[in-house]
């Protein structure tokens, strides 16, 4: 930006205009803009801010609220009247006044300013955004500091629940439409709209349309009134008591960056980070709400020994428990050896800490934290292609999704599994015309929303659904449809393969060949926020750290010689993954297992799992709080939350995102001090005391030395052929579900998608089932599962299910997954109605300790059901009381 | 409906002559039938533009000077010239037939009585922009005009003037009669636009302007019925003869339309620039003759006029220049029985009622003056409430979304400056007396 004063010298040579600009003047000040930019952000630039309500930089621009009417001339002109700075572009020559320098802009926003406040309840005192609200902030800076106003304003029922989330306060809201605007430009989500007209204008959902969206936190976020508020937060602190820190979110692999309020040692709430190149300016619902887990009742606190006399877990010292763990290991080392299973929800350092004892305590390649359905083909796709990259060594970015020309998505559901890339994948399709492609079975909302989008002059139809078979998906990469493969062979297109690819024999070699055949750059987005730093971090049984193939003795031995070991103590072959510890935990060949954030439900075979747990000799858990595992853990060694440790995630970029400790002084530690600890009880020094040490240790190690290990080659398998009763099973995860990262949340489970089986008209005419009749669902194994229909366009001889949404807990309850041949039937239950199982999607009953306005979900969805439509009458008073009287008082007071 | 013809024949002796354009067929037997329509030089003047070329016929219509009936009064010829040559995409026409503005009642009546020199005037002017589709949105209320119209596009299909080829010429056109939902924002043009899509009546962002963007995003203009019912005769009559009524910069003939307390009430066409003295000769005077006290040149939106007002010439400029603006010329005339306070809070609260609510000052600002007019007509008002209704219209005019909000001052800013002293002697009983009381139960427990 080039500013000079006007007032400046005149003789000097005028600056040319840049190529692209023009040149305008706003309060005196010459200063060249962008063609296009409005005038609000040139103002902004300049350090002049127009006070505003409806307008964001991140939404189509509205025009709605009038607050930053400043006064223009154009081409030495004045308009006939103000304009809203929002909404003007610059152009060459304009002249702008702002409030600063013209008293009709000044006495404009003024009135606006005296109209807004008319009807706005003033109830800062007992408002949730007193102390961080726009409109206070902005009525003080240009407001009159009394009102004319001596009639009656227009009063609503406050607040009403428009989802079991987010409640509205229509008395205090100023209209801006942000909210309409983001859900329906950003997220695609219309749920929420304008109602009525004129003064009685609201916010509003459609008749049992309640709010149902993955993004609705944000409204609350860019809501400059308090109109918008959430469950969880209403009436829970005020802003200027809280703290804020910067942190990254732990949940997915979006890699956000957030900020965390917190007060006494207690996280209030979180919000969205700023971060251009990563989140802009949002978050999704699970990132925002579900934090609560950390401060679950029955969270660890002390270690866990198991009595030798009782066969009980007690509490014990550290001491203790350390040397039980030390001894332990050191004998299942000795015998049959000790696998290690760190999971995928570490960051980078703690995740190097569990490789390097792997290596140095344990002397064994048997790690793996990849606690899903994984394959060795997956192992090989990780060495070749994506260990070792990273935004700037090349690697695909947001950036580059949303430049790219076209996007092809495949075994990934971007809004479920990465919503932060689904969102940018929808705002590229929306603004700059890439094409997004997603080869799957049905069109999702996720796939929906970046197909078909609303943009801002019209409708665009930006991609396709390539429909396949569950299991065809490696096939069909190698045969795409002409259109497409000539969209992958444009400069710039993405080919973005998800973590489900494992479960598809063929697919990450297909990706690679479709890569090299088109020139699309290829990208990996797996689900869980530690996966992509685990693979750096070399918890896998072929890598080693920063990519070091295993196999590799010269790699070998300089990473002996880097860690101080004896020669040798890294043994040369790969070890087992995940699969082959288990199984042979399971048939007693390994000794012992080191567990750390994994929960057996997530695991291909959680029957497996549980045989393979309770056979092994010997069992340590490092954990946050009761799991699976736990029951057959002879030591639990409690471990840190994200918000009590510092550390880094990788971002599905490879972008580092590093973050401090938010609550200090819990005296809880991470991973990679207990593993460290528990090393030194072994006679073995990690040195990952700290994480700043671990990542000092892993900047020094550098790069691979070695040479890149070769991609997979898998040949694609044609899927399998269901006869009739017989169905392919088609399954991903809900982004909200029955993570245990989500417990204690119970007005964000109320927002998830009910589960329910989704199949094509064909095959439920064959079925005999008329949707929403339940279908059972069962295997060879004997895993059954009945849940309510949904008809969808899809392949005919398919059934969707989600992955471990309610009831439908796929890997528990089939023992099977993506492209397995199911047996399917009509069931003779009656439908559930799409509710989720309060039980099963809070995970847990709300435990005693919470805060008493805590409301058990089923008295959430019963007063969500009871006030859910705006406009129909809302909850009498605060929103929380009931409307039935008596019988509810308890369930309000009593949790 | 017959006023125009019955009186038209007693005006000879009256100063100004009406002249019949619009309303000629008004009185013929059946006149709404294409058998009347085609026995009075029906669909003549579709012969002869279609055998033109597009371009020409807008420049005729440039050339006869015709403005936009709606209230704006935009030159037509050259709004029609802002639609893209090409057709890479598709163009609408869309007649704004939602007439909503208070004291208008000038587009039904045309509807009701002469539906085929409107459809003829869509086919030609469809025909000028290079648009196949053509939308006529009516307003919802008007049931008999849109079952009239819906006769009347069937009538032209069956007859070949509308559809695929018309009258052998190649062009086609589709016209759709849609029923509005009665909000008077839907007759703004942008928020007409989004109603027709079924989307909630707002209006839009401009630009882009519907010549670039408008209907589905494509290439769109929106004109008035009667703007459109005029093609015809322009057509048939030429630039010249058009010319030869009305004024320099208003051209052409106008209905007007007279309401209130006049002795024959109704629709008058006569040439712009005619006064009020004039038009209130042919209806026969002042009802009883009891004497003028004020009147709207066009509609509630329009500010008032007063008896000094009687000679304004009623075109564009003519009303403009005076302090007011012409409008749709809906004539909405009361005498001296009327009280100008009241008057003016029965249309604040017609606008408070339909604001959109989109923007602030208009939602807000209608709101607040509702309540303070409604107060001192209940002689609850202060001197001081005069002063507060001026300074909110002046933060609400001009600094609104679209130009409800502008009309929405209009009777209450020329209500107090032509009659102040009415606003005062309500508020008479009050004098002195602060209204401190209200002012604290209003902001009980508000922080200061």
């Amino acid at each position: 930006m080039t500013v000079a004063s006007a007032s400046g010298n005149d003789t000097a040579e005028p600056r040319p205009v840049p190529e692209g600009h023009v040149r305008l003047t706003i309060d005196g000040i010459e200063v060249d803009a962008p063609e296009g930019e409005l005038v609000i952000r040139t103002a902004e630039r300049l350090g002049i801010v127009i006070p505003r309500f409806c307008d964001h930089p991140l939404l189509d621009p509205a025009g709605a609220c009038r607050q930053c009417l400043v006064e223009v001339e154009v081409n030495g002109k004045p308009m006939p009247k103000p304009a809203a700075s929002c909404t003007l572009a610059v152009s060459d020559g304009m002249v702008v006044r702002t409030q600063r320098t013209s008293r009709v802009a000044d006495k404009a926003q003024q009135g606006v300013m005296e109209l807004l406040l008319i009807n706005h309840p003033l109830d800062c005192p007992i408002c949730d955004k007193g102390g961080e609200c726009p409109l206070q902030n902005q009525a003080l800076k240009h407001g009159r500091a009394d009102s004319r106003f001596v009639d009656q304003k227009r009063t609503f029922a406050k607040p009403v629940s428009i989802s079991s989330q987010i409640l509205l306060d229509r008395e205090r809201c100023v209209l801006c439409q942000r909210c309409t605007r983001f859900s329906k430009q950003i997220a695609g989500d219309p749920f929420i709209e304008l109602l009525e007209r004129g003064a009685l204008q609201q916010i509003g959902t459609g008749e049992e349309q309640p709010f149902q969206s993955y993004f609705s936190g944000n409204t609350i976020q860019i809501c400059p009134v308090g109109a918008l508020t959430s469950a969880a937060y209403r009436f829970r602190s005020r802003p200027f008591d809280l703290v804020s820190t910067p942190g990254v979110c732990e949940h997915c692999s979006s890699g956000c960056s957030q900020r965390t309020d917190w007060r006494r040692g207690k996280v209030m709430r979180r919000l969205a980070g700023e971060d251009p190149e990563v989140n802009e300016e949002w978050n999704c619902d699970k990132g925002r709400f579900a934090f609560r887990y950390a401060t679950a009742a029955d969270r660890f606190t002390t270690p866990m020994v198991r009595d030798s006399e009782s066969g009980r877990l007690r509490r014990s010292s550290w001491t203790e428990a350390l040397r039980m763990a030390a001894e332990g290991l050191l004998d299942a080392r000795d015998s049959g050896g000790v696998g290690v299973l760190p999971g995928g929800r570490l960051t980078r350092e703690d995740a190097y800490a569990y490789g390097k004892f792997a290596r140095m305590a344990l002397r064994t390649n048997d790690v793996d934290h990849r606690a899903r359905p994984h394959s060795p083909e997956e192992l090989d796709f990780l060495g070749a292609a994506v260990v070792g990259t990273g935004p700037e060594r090349g690697a695909v970015t947001y950036a580059d999704l949303e430049a790219a020309p076209t996007v092809l998505c495949v075994a990934f559901e971007p809004e479920e599994e990465s919503p932060i890339v689904f969102l940018r994948l929808r705002k590229a399709a929306r603004n700059g015309g890439t094409r997004v492609f997603h080869l799957g079975q049905w069109d999702s909302p996720g796939v929906e929303k970046t197909i078909d989008v609303m943009g801002a002059g019209g409708p665009v139809h930006s991609g396709e659904l390539l429909r396949c078979l569950p299991g065809e998906e490696a096939v069909a990469l190698s045969e795409l449809p002409e259109e497409v493969e000539r969209g992958l062979s444009e400069p710039g297109a993405v080919l973005v393969v998800g973590e489900r690819g494992a479960r598809i024999p063929g697919l990450y070699s297909a990706a690679m060949r479709a890569a090299e055949r088109t020139g699309a750059r290829l990208a990996w987005i797996p689900r869980r926020a530690g996966e992509r730093g685990a693979v750096e971090a070399g918890t896998l049984p072929t890598l080693l750290p920063n990519g070091r193939p295993v196999t590799d003795p010269v790699v070998r031995a300089d990473l002996e010689r880097q860690w101080g070991a004896e020669e040798g103590t890294i043994p040369g072959r790969p070890g087992r993954d995940l699969d082959g510890i288990l199984a042979a935990a399971e048939s007693g060949e390994l000794s012992g297992l080191l567990v750390g954030g994994v929960d057996p439900e997530d695991l291909p075979d959680p029957a497996r799992a549980d045989r393979a747990l309770r056979a092994v000799d010997f069992l340590v858990s490092l954990e946050l709080r009761p799991s699976g595992v736990t029951e057959h853990a002879d030591v639990v060694l409690p471990v840190a939350p994200t918000v009590e440790k510092s550390g880094t995630f990788l971002n599905w970029e490879g972008r580092p995102r590093q973050f401090e400790i938010t609550i200090e002084g819990t005296g809880a530690v991470p991973d990679c001090r207990v593993l460290d600890t528990l090393a030194v009880e072994m006679d073995v020094d990690l040195f990952t005391q700290t994480p700043a040490a671990v990542a000092g240790e892993i900047e020094r190690l550098g790069p691979n030395p070695g040479v890149r290990p070769q991609p997979p080659d898998v040949p694609a398998q044609p899927p399998q052929r269901p006869g009739p009763g017989r169905a392919l099973l088609a399954t991903w995860r809900h982004l909200l579900d029955n993570g245990s990262l989500q417990d204690e949340e119970p007005h964000l489970a109320g927002t998830a998608r009910p589960p329910v089986a989704r199949l094509s008209a064909e095959t439920a005419r064959q079925l005999g089932v008329s949707a929403p009749q339940p279908v059972v669902i069962t295997t060879d194994g004997g895993g059954e599962l009945t849940l309510d229909s949904e008809v969808v366009d899809m392949p005919d001889g398919v059934v969707w299910v989600p992955g471990n949404s309610g009831e439908s807990r796929i890997n528990r309850k089939l023992g099977v997954g993506h492209g397995a041949v199911v047996d399917i039937a009509a069931s003779s239950a009656p439908p559930r109605g799409g509710v989720t199982d309060p039980e099963d999607a809070a995970g847990a009953e709300v435990p005693a300790g919470t805060s008493e306005r805590e409301l058990p979900l089923a008295a959430v969805h019963e007063q969500y059901r009871t006030n859910g439509h705006a406009g129909h009458g809302g909850p009498n008073g605060n929103g929380r009381a009931d409307n039935n009287g008596g019988s509810r008082q308890a369930d309000g007071g009593g949790a | 409906m017959s006023e125009a013809n019955t009186h038209g024949t007693t005006a000879g002796a009256g100063s100004a002559p009406l002249t019949p354009v619009l309303t000629r067929r008004w009185l013929s037997p059946e006149s709404w039938s294409l058998r009347t329509y085609e026995q009075l030089e029906g669909y003549t003047a579709l012969r002869t533009a279609l055998a033109a070329h597009p371009d020409q016929i807008t420049e005729l219509v440039k050339s006869a000077g015709l403005r936009g009936r709606g209230g704006a009064g935009f030159p037509s010829g050259v709004k029609w010239g802002f639609m893209p040559k090409d057709r890479s995409r598709p163009h609408y026409l869309v007649i704004n037939a939602d007439e909503g503005e208070p004291g208008t009642c000038k587009d039904v009546p045309l509807m009701m009585a002469d539906p085929h020199s409107l459809i003829e005037g869509c086919v030609i002017a469809a025909y000028a922009m290079r648009a196949n589709h053509c939308m006529i949105y009516v307003r919802g209320e008007a049931l008999h005009c849109i079952r009239r119209l819906h006769h009347a596009v069937r009538e032209a299909y069956e007859a070949g003037y509308l559809g695929r080829n018309i009258l052998d010429s190649g062009f086609d056109l589709d016209v759709v009669v849609h029923a509005g939902a009665g909000a008077y924002i839907c007759g703004e043009e942008t928020a007409l636009l989004d109603s027709l899509e079924g989307k909630r009546g707002q209006p839009r962002l401009k630009p882009p302007f519907p010549a670039q963007a408008g209907l589905y995003s494509c290439p769109t203009t929106v004109n008035n019925v009667e703007t459109i019912a005029s093609v015809p005769y322009i057509v048939n009559g030429g630039a010249e003869w058009f010319r030869s009524m009305g004024r320099e910069k208003s051209p052409g003939p106008k209905i007007f339309s007279l309401s209130g307390h006049v002795e024959r009430p109704g629709q008058y066409e006569a040439p712009l620039g005619t006064t009020l003295r004039e038009l209130l000769d042919l209806a026969g005077g002042m009802k009883d003759g009891i004497p003028l006290k004020f009147w709207t040149p066009g509609g509630s939106s329009t500010p008032l006029f007063t008896a000094d007002h009687l000679d304004v010439p009623l075109d564009f400029e003519g009303a403009t220049e005076a302090g007011s603006m012409l409008g749709t010329t809906a004539l909405m005339i009361f005498n001296e029985t009327v009280s100008v306070p009241w008057a003016v809070m029965k249309w604040t609260q017609f606008y408070e009622h339909e604001s959109c609510g989109k923007c602030t000052p208009c939602r807000e600002g209608c709101f607040w003056m509702a309540q303070v007019l409604e107060r001192m007509v209940a002689g609850r008002g202060t001197e001081e409430d005069i002063d507060t209704l001026l300074d909110v219209c002046d933060n609400v005019l001009g600094r609104s979304f679209c130009a409800l909000g502008d009309g929405a001052v209009s009777p209450i800013t020329s209500g107090i400056k032509y009659f102040r002293e009415e606003f005062l002697a309500l508020c008479e009983s009050n004098r002195g007396q602060d209204n401190t009381q209200d002012r604290e139960s209003a902001l009980a427990g508000v922080a200061r």
